[in-house]
């Protein structure tokens, strides 16, 4: 228990110090506000269009592509751990999984998901 | 809550955020202007005295706290308000788990330099890690600005690419170590192993032959996993988003990215939580890769015993510990160096060289490298028993 202890404190440090510049930077700093010093910068013209637009879809991809790869690597993880005790064994059960995860990846590749252009 | 806890998180929490966070700001300033043969910062000072420019730092919060916080029209107040949050508190607490000293015990108690000695260790610096990517993403989106909104679709794809290639590269140092626990990996690269001791295996020296026992190299990450050191590394950049992998700010490009529209200590934070992150990679480095907190081919154990000769058992375990942490944060400062030299030497990756790197790389080399480590991992041991 004492190890959530020492966590809970280092969190409740660190949140506070930085809830805290947060804080004063609110309180101690003028307050001038007028139309033109709201406006979202862009390069001094007026902003044309709205941010909330769509986006390439690219985005999207890598968004997909890094829930599966990121499942599969937890999944690796605990394998990692014990993987010295399950000797050749652990190596052989695991070697389907790991080309499942190759050949995904080099699919992506090949369709042409991870391009930029 | 013990007296030694409460004392071992807060010296390392000032030690952080007191400390490698503000001087993080002079070594940036100080590194560039070396590395560009400028004098760099030197004009604060106090009462004449600049001390080499160390008191930048402490003007350049003055200055923050007391700027004005703009929020822009139609921005999302309270997220924007609260990202700068999400983003630097993840690295502020991500260093707990960081063993930076081993375990000692003296007049009776015992007691371990790390805040939380958890046996998931990395796992935490990962989740923790993770949440910063959403201060980042949200501080454009939510600011109502087009370089924002950019800065956050950059960074939303290059941290999601390399959190992969981070989780992968590091596989091998959990093979070998056998364990998430990062006391018990720093424990583990305590451990030496003889660089010859293969002719004894394959029969071409007769066993107990001398000669065979003088080359000993330290059982450390970077022996053990040369090539997960750098991708390691590399991955970790490029997470923080630092040059050469700062696609999301790109300040040629799309002015400043996702923090463009902050200003005060709200802007201010974004780069804290930077070079705190700096830090912590440094630490992380030099905890899986670098021996964490012990001298090459000296154990805890070791050191002790040759400081109790003298010193006897109680001051020797004490002394242990103030050359363990010394050498901690002297390892800790390299990385950081290392760190710093790769910032002002190379130049900004364009943004799809930042993810072919990430994917078409990186990850398929990590994949091969799990795949050799393993089998490096088994025929050693097949040798060996």
């Amino acid at each position: 228990m004492s190890e959530y202890a020492g966590l809970g404190l280092f969190m409740a440090l660190g949140a506070g110090t930085i809830l805290l510049l947060l804080v004063l930077t609110s309180v101690l700093g003028p307050r001038l506000r007028f139309a033109e010093k709201d406006e979202p910068f862009e390069c001094g013209e007026s902003p044309l269009v709205s941010p909330y637009r769509r986006f390439p879809v690219k985005f999207y991809m890598v968004a997909i592509s890094f829930i599966i790869f990121d499942l599969e690597v937890v999944f690796l993880y605990p394998w990692a751990v014990v993987f010295r005790d399950l000797g050749w064994y652990g190596l052989l059960v695991a070697a389907p999984f790991l080309s499942m995860l190759s050949i995904a990846l080099a699919y992506e590749w090949m369709k042409g998901a991870l391009e930029w252009d | 809550m013990d007296v030694a806890l409460v004392a071992k998180t807060l010296f390392i929490f000032a030690v952080i955020m007191l400390v490698f966070a503000p001087l993080m700001t002079w070594v940036e300033r100080k590194q560039s202007a070396l590395m560009q043969d400028r004098i760099g910062a030197n004009r604060a000072d106090i009462f004449g005295i600049t001390a080499i420019g160390l008191i930048h730092p402490v003007a350049d919060v003055i200055k923050m706290i007391t700027k004005e916080d703009v929020i822009p029209a139609g921005a999302h107040r309270l997220l924007h308000t609260l990202c700068p949050l999400i983003a630097a508190v993840p690295a502020a607490i991500s260093f707990a788990v960081i063993p930076y000293g081993g375990s000692y015990s003296a007049w009776g108690a015992h007691w371990s330099l790390v805040v939380a000695d958890l046996d998931y260790g990395l796992l935490y610096v990962f989740a923790i890690g993770s949440i910063a990517a959403y201060g980042t993403v949200l501080a454009g989106w939510a600011s109502n600005s087009n370089w924002g909104m950019l800065g956050s679709l950059r960074a939303s794809a290059q941290m999601l690419s390399y959190e992969v290639a981070m989780g992968v590269s590091v596989l091998g140092i959990f093979m070998v170590f056998g364990s998430l626990r990062m006391t018990d990996i720093g424990v583990g690269q305590q451990e030496t192993f003889r660089l010859l001791g293969f002719l004894e295996h394959l029969g071409w020296v007769a066993p107990g032959t001398r000669w065979v026992d003088w080359v000993t190299i330290p059982a450390w990450g970077i022996v053990l996993q040369p090539l997960g050191f750098f991708m390691f590394l590399a991955a970790l950049m490029a997470e923080n988003k630092r040059p050469p992998f700062d696609t999301p700010e790109g300040e040629s490009e799309i002015v400043a990215g996702y923090f463009i529209e902050y200003s005060g200590m709200k802007f201010g934070l974004f780069f804290m939580a930077e070079w705190i992150e700096v830090v912590v990679i440094a630490g992380l480095m030099t905890a899986l890769f670098l021996g964490g907190w012990s001298l090459p081919w000296i154990s805890d154990q070791e050191l002790i015993g040759w400081l109790s000769v003298p010193f006897g058992p109680n001051l020797a375990n004490l002394l242990a510990m103030v050359v363990n942490v010394s050498v901690f944060f002297v390892k800790l400062c390299f990385m950081i160096w290392v760190q710093q030299i790769l910032r002002w030497s190379l130049p900004r990756f364009r943004y799809d060289q930042v993810m072919h790197l990430g994917w078409k790389i990186l990850l398929p080399l990590s994949l091969v490298n799990i795949l050799v480590t393993a089998i490096l991992i088994l025929l050693v041991d097949e040798l060996a028993s």
